[in-house]
């Protein structure tokens, strides 16, 4: 089965990015198809590649990252999201006139579209959030 | 056509749980994942709730495990009825139902 995932909170503040890893991990182990996670809102912090969080605590982005890598999960930021939260491609910040790269190994940032399409291209969207 | 409905708040802290047992139809499962499982305690106001909803309603109820490890609450102190499921569960009612809807 094919699920499609939207995580609309950010990582350490809410539950919601622990959940859906948790989700999609089980998912995959059972042999199910993940199509896409779409990161939301504050969400997209999930793809900070900047986070350097505690050795002894979750690393979340990184968790995030070897799963793509593993699975060929795709990873999707909005892009909406990310420019008004600073988070930016290499694309984005030439764009713009930043100076930096901070998304993490495995995501990408695009389109509001490509979460209408995993709506239409999973047979669930499974949503986790605040 | 069946819909697993997911509530992730405490019954104390927001209104999800209602408004979700207010829409939920015979065959529906819901399940409680997050703070949402503190709703399912034995002998409480929300707990009653759900007691009710699984007598009156024909919907089943689940609660998630580990959630429920991390905020102390025990398998037997749950109400009865309400069956636990760890993340492969959660997979496999996403997957037995039609959609899954969030009560954000």
């Amino acid at each position: 089965m094919k699920f499609g995932i939207l995580v609309n909170e950010g990582p350490y503040q809410h539950q919601a990015s622990d959940s859906a890893y948790l989700f999609v991990k089980a998912a995959l182990e059972k042999g199910h198809e993940v199509t896409r996670v779409f990161f939301y809102h504050d969400g997209v912090y999930n793809g900070t590649s900047y986070s350097v969080p505690p050795l002894d605590d979750r690393q979340i982005t990184k968790q995030w990252s070897e799963l793509a890598k593993e699975y060929d999960v795709d990873l999707v930021l909005c892009v909406a999201a990310c420019q008004r939260r600073g988070m930016m491609d290499d694309g984005e910040a030439e764009r713009h006139g930043k100076g930096a790269n901070n998304v993490a190994e495995g995501f990408r940032i695009s389109g509001l579209g490509q979460l209408i399409e995993t709506g239409i291209q999973s047979d669930r969207l499974v949503t986790f959030g605040d | 056509m069946s819909i697993l409905h997911t509530v992730n708040k405490s019954a104390y802290e927001r209104n999800a749980l209602d408004s979700c047992l207010g829409h939920t139809k015979p065959g529906d499962s819901v399940l409680l994942i997050e703070d949402g499982v503190i709703s399912a305690r034995a002998g409480s106001v929300a707990g009653d709730k759900l007691a009710a909803a699984l007598g009156e309603t024909g919907v089943s109820i689940y609660a998630l495990g580990a959630d429920m490890a991390a905020r102390g609450i025990p398998e037997d102190k749950l109400v009865d009825g309400v069956k636990v499921v760890d993340y492969a569960g959660f997979v496999d009612l996403a997957a037995e139902n039609d959609a899954v809807e969030a009560w954000l």
